[in-house]
């Protein structure tokens, strides 16, 4: 159901940013890419007619003022309207504003997106006094005396400034008030965008930043005659800034990068073919946007995420994504400050993890591996969350166990069987392919109450280790290879089908080479009859809990795929406005929300996109075979 | 054009020919090196265990689907095995299966060898109408014809080397006629555009071969508008026929020759053969054999009272028929009759109509009712209805929506009509859902009735196949006898086009197991032929085929696009800071090299950086032979125009006649695994394991 709703929550921003993405691109692209010369040859835009018409009230500042009061009034009183209505939990508030109470308890959690928006809303509930005990369990419980509102209230500040960036934006590219205005009403006006600022959502917080960024870009452009000067530095470092923003939002926020990162070469390559400009300059804009765009953003981006793992020092539910080193990090984890016996030793019972990075745990269940999927044996696979079936029991290879004294030591080199607790069957493998990587073996559970067969055997190695090492737990990385058939026991990262209830497939791999994949530690480990040594592991660096946090975000986000039989729009969907989405209303009573875009803009933006495509398709081949549009242009002035 | 005309018949009559001796060499080399010993090994090599099973039914004109490729592949294939003789019949079950001698295999492979040979002249020519010498032909046409992946590759019944030549063929085509239009307009235009056309037809087969061609043909396209739009610019000239002309030879003829394709296909295959379930009713019909025996001659339109099956039109994941069985809880779906509700005397029905569906065996009505369905809780169940007496009443009538009633007519036709059947009470559809039900169910297939009715139009459709009228009274039957249409040939009544898009869309869309294949790879192993691929191992001695280039070939590739980059980006940064370091014609030379040869390479590469297939080694040779026209002529531009001395320029040519001898010599090193003899000794096949990651196979004895 989370990723279902993850989908969906993927799809809905890209309704309306995608949109005006769009819409302004059209609009900019061929005025942002060279500026000073718009006038003269933009022949198709219908922005540089306006432009002269009515040039000479764009540089009345009190009007323009009261123009841009109007609009910021219209459109933070369209946003207010009704907000804390309806005082149930709509949509994917389900999700952020959960999000939103992690920060304030301050227990860690696993998310695809990175970390500002919900650190925000985090922020917002804080500072508007909720304190975090709403559980945001399903859509449509009640708030009761939960305060929401200002969670919600801030979201539709952020989704206000649209239609005032909208303004702004066109009103510098077309110096044209009327023009801007155009603009900010169709965004004022657009229902979808009112209904998708008013809740507790990543959507609006998004796009304020991406707006924010062309915006700042825009004026940034604009000042080319000014180089180096305050404001110029202003809107650069303002740039890069809401690129952070927008990125650290979500992925999504990568096209604006893209946007804004095209601009940049353009004008650099404008730059490096103005020959009045020694190479001197030209290596100083280079550093000056080299440093703007790119190492400012990244520095606030890595300080989002110190943030968000300073904030976040307790343990809660995403502790099992990431890996054992990671989660001592967190108070209240079984691994923060661990008391466990130091040497693996037979007879205990421990979960085993996979060391490539968000690999699972070794894990097994009540389910056979189905008709034609090799063996139709119990299923082995890894499991990235915390789960009693992710326990096994490590026994000698003969079935004789010592009773009494002290348990024995596992050490490189011993052949051990591994029992799972839960279904006491054994990790067993065998000749057949495995269900995905097909050049690896099946790995299954077999045997009952710990009898098997001989492929049940498997020899412990410590790796880097020689023969009589102990196995220290958590720290020795060490590998799993088959008796019988010489391979190694192998996470491949392959989600299985449904079948095996889209966990991560676990095989035996003939290939020897050490990766990761073929690593495993053991994390935890009872052993009543050992005592427990507080073991105190090594901390990891910030920047490789970084790029760990990051890895796993993308695996996350590869793994969100559409599953059969659900409602899920497709991007053509889209534009044409082809159907909305149920934000809230489960019954007949309740009040309904219905995320729907107003049909009249979003088919006009597409009638313009398309006028626009033409015209400068017609300009353009009138253009190359040198018609001069001058003295039409000026008749129809 | 009258005096033209009468000076030339004053001329004597005199043929001058001049031959180029260097590319007779090389085309005599090129063939030598992919036909001698073309039927050793005497087995079936890797994927011509695939390709054969097509052939195959080529040769018994059995209808297939592949959707790996469009049908020419195919086709030239089975050409060379109808050339031979080869009668189709030949089991193709295995690697390294020992043809019998009935079997031409030498014919099987003649045609890919022969495209594989002709490559290297073609390179040849390719690089003398890029502007570039004739040395540098020379190295391009050497690097190709040492290449020992192209000739493994070339030498067995597989289809790059004939995807490879289209390309080149269309690129040199156009070149010539890019070159004519530059050059003296002596020639006459139709001459010109002569080579437009067959730069079309060309493009037209690559694609025909492979979807993969569609990749160098968009290039080509890219190249020619670029070209067209210059031409545009130039004010002197009147553009519009010369536009026409471009659109017709490089659009349109590329899309009729592919159309032609599949009408050439389809009209050699005309019976029913192991793949008919996966297309429609209507299609399976026009096949001989198979749907239509069963079908012919029953009555066309659907009355009430007959009886019939009826199909599920979505064919994935495999053909279903509405079914019933003596078990509780039992629509599913897998073939049993339906009969209609009885009412006389016997008239069609029409859209519109209502009807109830009453079980034959069973004589249970189809019922549903506002209960979840077992696997699918959105939708409502699909039942026969029994009467329990738990105060449900039966909700059994259904009303007939015929979909296609524009095309066809509102009368249900058997296998021509596709209708959707809503339910009368609840105006929910009756849906195959896809979902295979539990043991309980016999694993057969859920039916429901879906609430949405738009939802997604797809599987809702149902079509009837058999079809006959009731038995059960001899009166009616004598009645129905009489108002019983004429049967129509439904052969004829549908049109090459309809089957042609049912094919292709099912070639898209079937899906194939994506399962990993031992040899498979990922793209950016190929760059550094990380990979190969194991083709044939003798069945008792150690000799054996593999697929791996000539190290020493590819290093050079690979550099050489490095190369390229950085000098184009060099080039580039100077030229914007005013300085012009190579004359214009030299430039454009260098800018028409890289459109071509790295456009090549990157649009044969990159786009399978995104495809989630599987893939394989011999993915990557096509833009492997891009960068090998690339090398000569990026060596031969540093050598005029980048090196000013001439220590350098000699030292230059020292080093690059090294290289070529390297060349030679590791193409003779690999030999041995690039045509399967001479057998080596376990310790020499060590010695050619020049990467660990290469799989070599011993034999233990």
């Amino acid at each position: 159901m989370a990723t279902e709703d993850y989908k969906k929550q993927w799809n809905t921003p890209g309704d309306t940013s995608t949109l005006r993405k769009r819409k302004n691109l059209s609009e900019n692209t061929p005025l942002s890419k060279d500026p000073g010369r718009w006038t003269q040859d933009d022949p198709g835009s219908s922005n540089g007619t306006l432009a002269e018409c009515h040039g000479s009230d764009s540089n009345n500042p009190p009007a323009t003022l009261l123009l841009l009061l109007v609009v910021a009034s219209l459109s933070f009183s369209t946003r207010f309207h009704r907000l804390s209505e309806p005082s149930h939990v709509c949509w994917d508030e389900t999700h952020f504003g959960k999000m939103g109470s992690y920060y304030i308890n301050r227990s860690f959690f696993f998310d695809v997106h990175p970390p500002l928006g919900k650190m925000l809303i985090g922020l917002a509930g804080y500072l508007t006094g909720y304190d975090g005990t709403f559980p945001f369990v399903k859509p449509g419980d009640k708030y009761e005396d939960h305060n929401y509102v200002g969670m919600r209230g801030f979201c539709a500040v952020l989704g206000s400034f649209l239609p005032i960036f909208a303004y702004l934006i066109v009103l510098e590219l077309s110096q044209s008030s009327t023009a801007a205005l155009i603009t900010a009403a169709v965004l004022i006006f657009d229902t979808g965008c009112i209904t998708i600022s008013q809740y507790i959502l990543l959507d609006p917080i998004l796009m304020f930043f991406i707006l924010a960024a062309v915006l700042c870009m825009v004026k940034f452009n604009h000042l080319t005659q000014r180089s180096f000067s305050a404001s110029w530095w202003f809107w650069l470092v303002m740039t890069g800034a809401s690129l952070t923003g927008a990125l650290g939002v979500k992925f999504v926020g990568l096209f604006v990068i893209l946007l804004v990162g095209l601009n940049t070469i353009s004008d650099l390559w404008r730059l490096l073919g103005d020959l009045s400009l020694s190479m001197v300059d030209i290596a100083k804009h280079l550093v000056a946007r080299v440093v703007g765009l790119i190492i400012l953003p990244l520095f606030l981006y890595v300080t989002i995420f110190a943030i968000h793992f300073v904030v976040l020092n307790k343990s809660g539910p995403g502790d099992g994504f990431f890996s054992s080193a990671f989660q001592s990090r967190l108070i209240g984890n079984n691994l923060h400050n661990a008391s466990m016996p130091e040497y693996l030793a037979y007879g205990s019972t421990i979960t085993v993890k996979n060391l490539r990075i968000a690999g699972g745990y070794l894990h097994s269940h009540w389910h056979l591996y189905p008709e034609g999927v090799g063996a139709k044996q119990q299923q082995v696979t890894a499991y990235l969350h915390k789960d009693y079936n992710n326990v096994w029991r490590v026994h000698k290879q003969d079935h004789n166990e010592s009773q009494s004294g002290p348990p024995d030591l596992v050490r490189h080199g011993d052949i051990i069987r591994l029992e799972h607790k839960e279904t006491t069957r054994n990790l067993h493998s065998h000749l057949h392919e495995a269900p995905l990587t097909k050049k690896h073996f099946q790995v299954t559970g077999y045997g009952m109450n710990g009898t098997g067969d001989l492929n049940d055997l498997w020899q412990l190695e410590v790796c880097g280790g020689k023969k009589g090492d102990l196995v220290k737990v958590l720290r020795s990385k060490v590998r799993f290879l088959h008796r019988a058939t010489g391979c190694v026991l192998y996470s491949s990262g392959k989600t299985l089908p449904k079948w095996g209830w889209e966990q991560v497939e676990v095989t035996c791999s003939p290939y020897l080479k050490e990766t990761p994949s073929s690593q495993w530690n053991i994390e935890d480990h009872i052993n009543p009859k050992l005592p427990n040594i507080s073991l105190s592991l090594l901390k990891p660096h910030f920047l490789e809990i970084l790029l760990e946090s990051h890895i796993v975000m993308i695996r996350g986000n590869s793994g969100l795929k559409p599953k059969d039989n659900e409602m899920n729009s497709k991007p053509w969907h889209w534009p044409i406005n082809y159907q909305g989405l149920r934000f809230s209303g489960v019954n007949e009573t309740e009040y309904r929300v219905y995320l729907l875009g107003n049909p009249v803009l979003w088919w006009m933006n597409l009638a313009s996109l398309g006028l626009y495509l033409i015209m400068s398709a017609v300009a353009s081949v009138a253009l190359q075979r040198g018609f001069s549009l001058e003295p039409k242009r000026k008749d129809l002035i | 054009p009258w005096g033209n005309f009468a000076v030339m018949l004053h001329l004597p009559l005199m043929v001058t020919a001049q031959v180029d001796l260097v590319l007779v060499l090389v085309t005599v080399l090129s063939l030598w090196t992919r036909l001698c010993h073309l039927s050793y090994p005497n087995a079936v090599v890797f994927d011509e265990v695939y390709y054969g099973q097509f052939v195959s039914l080529y040769m018994k004109r059995v209808f297939f689907i592949d959707d790996s490729g469009p049908p020419l592949g195919h086709m030239i294939l089975a050409l060379g095995a109808y050339l031979g003789g080869f009668d189709g019949n030949f089991a193709w079950n295995r690697i390294g299966a020992e043809y019998p001698c009935s079997v031409s295999v030498w014919t099987l492979r003649f045609l890919p060898a022969l495209c594989g040979a002709l490559c290297v002249p073609l390179v040849y020519l390719l690089t003398l109408e890029l502007k570039f010498s004739h040395l540098s032909a020379l190295g391009a046409a050497l690097l190709l014809l040492l290449e020992n992946s192209l000739i493994v590759q070339s030498r067995f019944m597989l289809l790059e080397s004939v995807l490879i030549f289209f390309v080149l063929l269309a690129f040199f085509s156009y070149l010539c006629f890019y070159n004519l239009l530059i050059g003296p307009l002596l020639l006459s235009s139709w001459f010109r555009y002569g080579w437009l056309l067959l730069c079309g037809a060309s493009c037209g087969a690559a694609i025909g071969v492979k979807y993969m061609g569609l990749f160098s043909y968009l290039l080509l396209l890219g190249v020619a508008s670029l070209h067209t739009w210059n031409l545009i610019g130039d004010r002197t000239l009147s553009v519009c026929v010369q536009c026409v002309c471009r659109f017709f030879c490089l659009l349109v003829l590329p899309v009729l020759l592919y159309v032609f394709w599949f009408y050439v296909h389809l009209s050699i295959l005309s019976h029913s053969g192991p793949h008919d379930q996966l297309m429609s009713s209507a299609f399976q019909a026009s096949l001989r054999g198979g749907l239509s025996r069963i079908t012919q001659g029953q009555p066309l339109e659907v009355a009430y009272g007959s009886q019939v099956t009826l199909k599920s039109s979505a064919s994935q994941p495999i053909p279903c028929w509405l079914h019933s069985h003596k078990a509780n809880y039992p629509i599913r779906c897998s073939g049993h009759l339906q009969e209609m509700m009885v009412s006389s005397p016997p008239r069609p029905v029409r859209h519109g109509d209502v009807i109830q569906l009453v079980h034959g065996m069973t004589s249970r009505f189809l019922n549903s009712h506002d209960v979840a369905a077992p696997m699918s809780p959105h939708a409502q169940e699909v039942s026969g209805y029994i009467n329990f007496n738990v105060s449900m009443a039966a909700q059994n009538l259904w009303r007939v929506d015929i979909s296609n009633r524009e095309v066809e007519s509102d009368v249900w036709k058997t296998i021509l009509s596709e209708v959707r059947l809503i339910h009368v009470n609840t105006s929910a559809v009756l849906k195959l859902s896809g979902v295979s039900l539990p043991d309980w169910g016999f694993r057969q297939l859920e039916i429901v009735a879906e609430k949405l009715f738009k939802a997604n139009t797809g599987n809702l459709g149902w079509t009837v196949e058999e079809h006959r009228y009731g038995t059960s009274q001899e009166q009616k039957e004598r009645e129905v006898e009489l108002h019983s249409p004429s049967h129509i040939d439904v052969d004829r009544k549908i049109s090459f086009w309809a089957k042609f898009l049912e094919l292709q869309w099912k070639m898209l869309t079937v899906k194939q197991e994506d399962s990993e294949h031992k040899y498979s790879s990922s793209p950016l192993e190929w760059i550094t032929m990380e990979t190969n691929i194991a083709y044939w191992l003798h069945s008792s001695s150690n000799a054996q085929i593999h697929l791996i280039g000539n190290p020493v070939s590819w290093g050079v590739a690979n550099f050489s696009l490095l190369a390229y980059q950085v000098l184009a980006v060099f080039y580039l940064l100077r030229r914007r800071r005013g300085f012009k370091d190579l004359p214009h014609g030299v430039w454009c030379k260098f800018v028409c090299l890289g459109c071509v040869c790295v456009g090549g390479w990157l649009v044969n590469f990159v786009p399978f950086l995104l495809m989630e297939k599987t893939l394989f080694l011999y993915h990557y040779l096509p833009a492997l032979c891009y960068l090998y026209l690339l090398s000569p002529a990026l060596l031969e531009h540093m050598h005029t125009h980048l090196l000013s001395s001439v220590t350098y320029q000699r030292a230059l040519c020292v080093w690059a006649s090294a290289v070529l001898l390297s060349v030679f010599l590791s193409y003779r090193t690999f030999c041995p695994l690039t045509y399967g003899n001479p057998e080596l000794s376990a310790n020499e096949l060590r010695g050619l394991k020049w990467r660990d990651s290469w799989d070599i196979l011993y034999r233990r004895r």
